[in-house]
């Protein structure tokens, strides 16, 4: 593989192909700028910032480096806090902005800080009327800081935005552009990204056939995708990974097209990506891709690997089985289309058959008289998992319920659907007393468990409260979430 | 009175000088932004250093049946074990009192808990490794509950009790009398940079350690006691720490004394990190308490009498928890005179790892249960609760504290009436009224709470503080104090004031490391003294050394000594001429003037009597207070925090900019302690909430969309350093201002009618559950 480091061009065959971009960082290079503050993607302290191309010229995204194999950063440009400032000593436009405002104290976590910053500030201008508060909180809520309670942080994030500052990576922009397609095209045929002896690889497939391929050769082999829950078991319990595929250059799968009844997303399209079309298509869901994970998180994750890794907590899963949407799965028998509400079939455990992956996801689209709520229940707002994550979906007449489906998070070993809460939904009216009798079958389809993130007569009853919260927000039309209280005032 | 926005901003470069007052940045704030500055996991490493990992116990109570670490031994990498057996000196690292096994090969007391230890050649080898020990236990179950405890008598250290006036009497006597009891729940300091030590061993048994430590002075004296060597051969560098927040008080030094000992055995640098959620599940946290109140007042709120019990539970071992309760019973009365009281403080044992420092140190504990009562007293006499909490404030010929100290009340008084205006309370409380009566579903609540917080440390031979300050002969100037930098700014303060004294250009001055062989057998950094008592004794070296060159600068120019004066990079001897700080220093040195010196301060004037619960424990008292209105939804419990309004009283601030960052970090944390910061152990005395996916501190669309925080800018009429006040831990309780907001928009359900019952950390699953408690009390009645 290879890779540019800030501006240090680095080939690289021969590393355990479990190693992570943070592990490369510190132990290998012993660039210690970034640091480890979790190594579970749950803090920001380890943010660096990839570079690729996309389009005519390049894309930044912050991503954790501590849940990032290094296999997954060939042929890009890995910005660490090393590369920001000039030789002279003069700061980054971003750094000076945090020094300016105060606004770092022990230290630890600034410079995860000010390379989701970076990030933010290399970011397209929103098309869609996103205040700075709202993109500062996107751009931040995957970075924890424990000292200055986030306000001069903030401050130093909105003078940035105020007034944009070109720097020396825009100047830079096409020559690592150029740089990088080159890489791509000698890289095409290309599989095996790293090895350390024969039987430790990590493969990267540029093709769904490819894919099968790698597969037969390797059945042991672990897909990774975004990684963002498969590397905790390399960071956690310290498992070696001998055998990685990573499904983040398979052309079939980075697909997205647009169908007259349905979107069919590329399993291995990131939440990032996605999140344009999705939103556009599902404005519902806009409040659940922005809570689910980090942007961190979010440019890594993709919605295949959420659905393959079948956690009874991932947060798309219910709004895919609310939308009955169906998976495209490829093995070498061929492909076929599996309904969602058939793929899982207990706690991590799918359908999915032996040396088979997800290609892609199909959303049929809303209909005219659709009725969409997709409400997330968590200690925290941001980065957070659910306690409860609920998806609605009804099909109304005149306010009566013809058509109910609810997608279920954290109230089962799997995300599931609610059918005894749905059948009591149909023929109803869509009134606080037309769902009643759902809100007492809710009891009879789940059965939750009490952990750390909440009892199961919280969830019973929340979930059920989040039942009326939808009939009263169709009967208002507000919203009656907190959070946008919070913001709208 | 000023707010940050109002002062302009300062840098060095801007304007040199950088002394004290002045908003200059935090002295490591490029390195901190360009990834420069250095952590002890960022050192490079000896040639040849091993990696330590710990093997810790799986079960919470027991004893070790068996222990087979052939398997670990054999593992890829593994250079070395070490085990009780391998610890030449001290077995027990207990701070205050014993009761702190380095490590155990018999009897088990909390999950986690360090049994052996393994080194091998790179950290991955290690971890890896110690996942193959083969133990195998008599478990037992473990006793988690606070009550139960102190029902069994199963205590720490002795209960305490402070008395004023006659409680009994005044209580039977009060027309009105309430009691509550509450649950408060502890804290994970979830500093960013974990645990982590670096051993080095030097000739002759000499052992370096660099550490991410409050208190060197404490690592220095373990490690050798657990080496069984002198305290002369070990030195400890502490540089700065990625946060502390007193997770590293008395906790930094079990992994200090393990990495040593392994270097010792080894002969090879030791680097012992504790991944994340070791550092969890091993280290102490915030006390959870149970707190109950039983008080009469009279019909307009005003406190007769007050007998309150707290119970702090603290873990397996002492550690801190004596004077962690001591304070909490301390600050039992807040900001209020109770007339007639009786405080009763507890400090039981569990099965759990053992609790310990975190900012406030019991202070917040304690607190809490004053702040709920003046809320049920107005939910009880239908007023407000901010007409409550006025009335009791200590006033005149109200001033004396249950421990017998009188209150210097007028800055409270004044911090109160100005915050009330400023932040507009009553108007906003007339509009949450009116936007409450047409919203069904959620609600906004609103609430105002005060803060006086005692400063100095309760144990009295800890509030001294040493420094050492060299002049080298181009006129820079190297400082060292004992305090240690753990983001809050100590060394950026403790600089200025030397600038100050010296009158030179903060550029001057160079902060080192923490070093126990540049001033030895310091304090902790720790009780918000960091600058008061370290600012103080620099400021004592740096008056040595101005009055030697003064003295040398009066000769040589034949003046009097009244006359010289150290002002822009200059000594002047008369209005015109000077001559420059660094020419002086040059002239000094050929003159065999000594440009070296120390400088010692401790704290004057306090004391206790245990015996008598009776004296003046603190010097002085910080003070503030905040606003704080909240939205609540009462179909899931959500809720976000919408505005708060802070005044705060730091004295005369030595640096507003770090002093403001202070406040709005402290209420942050203390924000994240009361409302989604919960640690959860499950029945069999396992931390379940042990990685940052499972405890939840607050992210940045937390912070208060508006956030308005100012200095109350009034000299400390005591004489601290250039008058100033602590601020390390006071606002940490601004945030009380948080939870009671949250009990106002829930008491809104009941038309304020009804106090509700709401434990901390109040989640979004309590405030349902005090939701739905509300609506039975009302179907009820």
């Amino acid at each position: 593989m290879q890779f540019m480091l800030n501006q240090t061009h680095i080939q690289l065959d021969e590393c355990a192909p479990d190693t992570t971009l943070l592990e490369y960082l510190r132990t290998h290079l012993v660039q210690r700028g970034t640091k480890e503050g979790c190594a579970s993607g749950d803090c920001g302290a380890c943010t660096v910032v990839l570079a690729e191309s996309g389009g005519d010229g390049l894309r930044y995204r912050a991503i954790n480096s501590c849940i990032t194999y290094l296999g997954a950063v060939d042929g890009c440009q890995v910005i660490t806090v090393e590369g920001l400032s000039h030789q002279s000593g003069q700061l980054h436009p971003v750094q000076q902005a945090m020094v300016d405002q105060h606004a770092s104290q022990c230290g630890f976590c600034t410079p995860g800080f000010v390379m989701s910053l970076f990030a933010l500030t290399h970011q397209p201008q929103e098309p869609h009327d996103t205040t700075p508060t709202e993109r500062i909180h996107q751009a931040l809520g995957g970075n924890l800081c424990r000292c200055t309670g986030y306000r001069p942080i903030i401050d130093a994030a909105k003078s940035l935005l105020s007034v944009p500052l070109p720097d020396a990576f825009n100047e830079r922009e096409d020559h690592v552009h150029r740089q990088l397609n080159d890489w791509t095209a000698i890289n095409e045929d290309g599989c095996i990204t790293l090895k350390a002896g024969e039987s430790r690889v990590f493969a990267s497939p540029r093709s769904s056939e490819a894919l099968l391929n790698c597969l037969a050769h390797y059945p042991q082999a672990r897909l990774v995708a975004g990684g963002t829950d498969l590397a905790l078991e390399s960071t956690q319990q310290l498992h070696s990974l001998p055998q990685l595929i990573y499904t983040g250059r398979v052309a079939e799968m980075r697909q997205i097209s647009e169908r007259e009844d349905a979107l069919v997303i590329g399993a291995a399209v990131t939440y990032s990506e996605a999140e344009p079309i999705l939103t556009h298509a599902f404005p519902a869901l806009a409040g659940l891709l922005h809570r689910l994970g980090s942007l961190q998180v979010r440019n890594q994750g993709t919605l295949g690997g959420n659905i393959a890794n079948a956690s009874p907590i991932g947060d798309m899963p219910p709004v895919l089985l609310a939308l009955d949407a169906q998976l495209r799965i490829r093995d070498a028998e061929g492909v076929i289309d599996m309904p969602i509400r058939e793929f899982f079939t207990g706690y991590r455990q799918t359908r999915l058959p032996p040396g088979g992956f997800i290609e892609a996801l199909i959303l049929p689209r809303l209909q005219p008289d659709s009725f969409l709520r997709i409400y997330k229940l968590s200690k925290r707002l941001d980065d957070d998992i659910s306690a409860v994550c609920l998806a609605m979906h009804l099909q109304l007449d005149q306010d009566r319920i013809v058509s109910a489906r609810l997608g279920l998070g954290g109230m089962a070993a799997t995300p599931a659907r609610a059918y005894q809460a749905e059948a009591a939904l149909i023929g109803q009216p869509f009134t606080p007393e037309g769902i009643r009798a759902a809100q007492r079958a809710l009891a009879a389809d789940f059965t939750p468990l009490t952990d750390v993130r909440a009892s199961a007569e919280y969830r019973l009853r929340s979930a059920s409260n989040l039942l009326l919260r939808a009939v009263l927000e169709y009967q208002g039309h507000s919203s009656l979430e907190v959070s946008y209280h919070a913001h709208t005032g | 009175m000023r707010t940050l926005a109002e002062t302009p901003p300062t840098t060095l470069t801007e304007q040199s000088f950088g002394g004290v007052g002045t908003t200059v940045p935090h002295d490591s704030a490029r390195q901190h932004v360009m990834g420069t500055a250095r952590y002890v996991d960022d050192i490079a490493e000896p040639q040849g250093t091993l990696y330590a990992a710990v093997i810790g116990s799986r079960i919470a109570k027991g004893r070790i049946r068996s222990l087979d670490l052939k398997a670990v031994a054999a593992a890829p990498g593994v250079v070395a074990l070490l085990t009780l057996d391998d610890v030449p000196g001290h077995t027990d690292i207990g701070p205050v009192f014993p009761g702190d096994p380095i490590l155990t090969q018999s009897d088990i007391r909390y999950a986690g808990q360090p049994i052996a230890l393994v080194a091998a050649i790179s950290e991955k080898a290690a971890r890896q490794a110690a996942l193959l020990a083969q133990i195998d236990y008599d478990a037992q179950t473990p006793q988690l509950d606070a009550e139960t405890a102190l029902a069994n008598q199963q205590l720490l250290r002795p209960s305490h009790r402070m008395q004023l006036g006659d409680c009994a009497t005044a209580l039977q006597q009060a027309p009105i009398q309430l009691s509550a009891k509450m649950q408060v729940g502890g804290q994970e300091h979830l500093y960013l940079e974990g645990q982590v030590s670096l051993a080095v061993p030097g000739e002759d048994g000499d052992m370096l350690i660099y550490t991410s430590s409050q208190h060197p002075s404490e690592v220095q004296k373990l490690v050798a006691e657990v080496l069984n060597q002198p305290l002369h051969k070990v030195t400890v560098d502490m540089r700065r720490m990625g946060g502390g927040f007193g997770g590293k008080e008395t906790q930094a030094a079990p992994w200090a004394c393990l990495a040593a000992l392994m270097a010792a055995k080894t002969g090879q640098a030791v680097k012992l990190r504790l991944p994340r959620k070791d550092d969890m599940v091993m280290t102490g946290k915030r006390h959870p308490f149970v707190n109950r109140y039983h008080i009469g007042c009279d019909e307009q709120g005003r406190l007769l009498a007050a007998d309150i019990e707290v119970i702090g539970n603290g873990g397996h071992s002492p550690d801190l928890t004596d004077a962690i309760v001591d304070r909490a019973m301390f600050h039992a009365d807040n900001a209020y005179f109770l007339p007639n009281a009786d405080i009763r403080g507890h400090r039981v044992a569990t099965d759990t790892v053992s609790h310990t420092a975190f900012r406030g140190f019991g202070g917040p504990q304690g607190m809490l249960i004053i702040e709920r009562a003046m809320d049920d007293i107005a939910r009880h006499l239908g007023c407000d609760p901010l007409d409550i909490r006025k009335r009791n404030l200590y006033a005149e010929k109200r001033d004396l504290t249950p421990y017998h100290q009188q209150v210097e009340f007028a800055t409270l008084q004044r911090l109160v009436t100005e915050l009330e205006q400023s932040s507009d309370y009553w108007a906003r409380r007339k509009a949450i009224t009116q936007w409450n009566n047409g919203s069904a579903i959620l609600k906004r609540g609103l609430a105002l709470t005060p803060v006086k917080f005692g400063i100095s440390f309760t144990l009295q031979h800890l509030n001294q503080a040493g420094a050492l300050l060299h002049i080298y002969t181009d006129g820079s100037i190297q400082l060292n104090h004992g305090g240690t930098e753990m983001g809050q700014g100590l060394h950026t303060k403790v600089a200025q004031v030397v600038a100050s004294t010296l009158g030179v250009d903060l550029q001057q001055i160079r902060i080192t490391a923490t070093r126990t062989d540049k001033v030895p057998n310091t304090s902790p950094t720790a009780a918000s003294s960091g600058s008061d008592l370290n600012g103080k004794a620099a400021e004592q070296a740096a008056l040595t050394l101005k009055q030697r060159l003064s003295d040398f600068l009066a000769e040589q120019q034949a003046v009097p000594l009244s006359q010289i004066r150290f002002s822009d990079n200059q000594v002047w001897w008369d209005d015109h001429q000077s001559v420059t700080f660094a020419e002086l220093v040059q002239q000094a040195y050929l003159a065999r003037i000594s440009l070296s010196a120390t400088g010692y301060y401790r704290t004057p004037k306090i004391w206790y009597d245990r015996e008598k619960a009776q004296g003046r424990p603190f010097f002085y008292f910080a003070t503030g207070a905040a606003v704080s209105e909240v939205i609540i939804d009462s179909l899931t419990g959500e809720y976000r925090l919408l505005q708060t309004d802070i005044l705060h009283d730091v004295g005369k601030s030595l640096n507003p900019a770090i002093d403001i960052g202070q406040i709005e970090g402290g209420f942050i944390q203390g924000m994240g302690w009361l409302t989604t910061e919960e640690l959860v152990w499950n029945a069999e005395g396992q931390l379940l909430s042990n990685s940052p996916a499972t405890y939840k501190i607050p992210a940045i669309s937390d912070t208060p969309p508006i956030f308005n925080v100012r200095l109350f800018e009034q000299a400390n009429a005591e004489a601290t350093i250039y008058h100033s006040k602590a601020v390390g831990e006071p606002p940490l309780m601004l945030a009380i201002s948080v939870w009671s907001a949250l009990r106002d928009a829930i008491s809104s359900l009941s038309d304020y009618r009804i106090s509700p019952d709401l434990d901390t950390p109040a989640t979004p699953e309590r405030v349902l559950a005090a939701i739905e408690a509300l609506k039975k009390q009302q179907e009820a009645s």
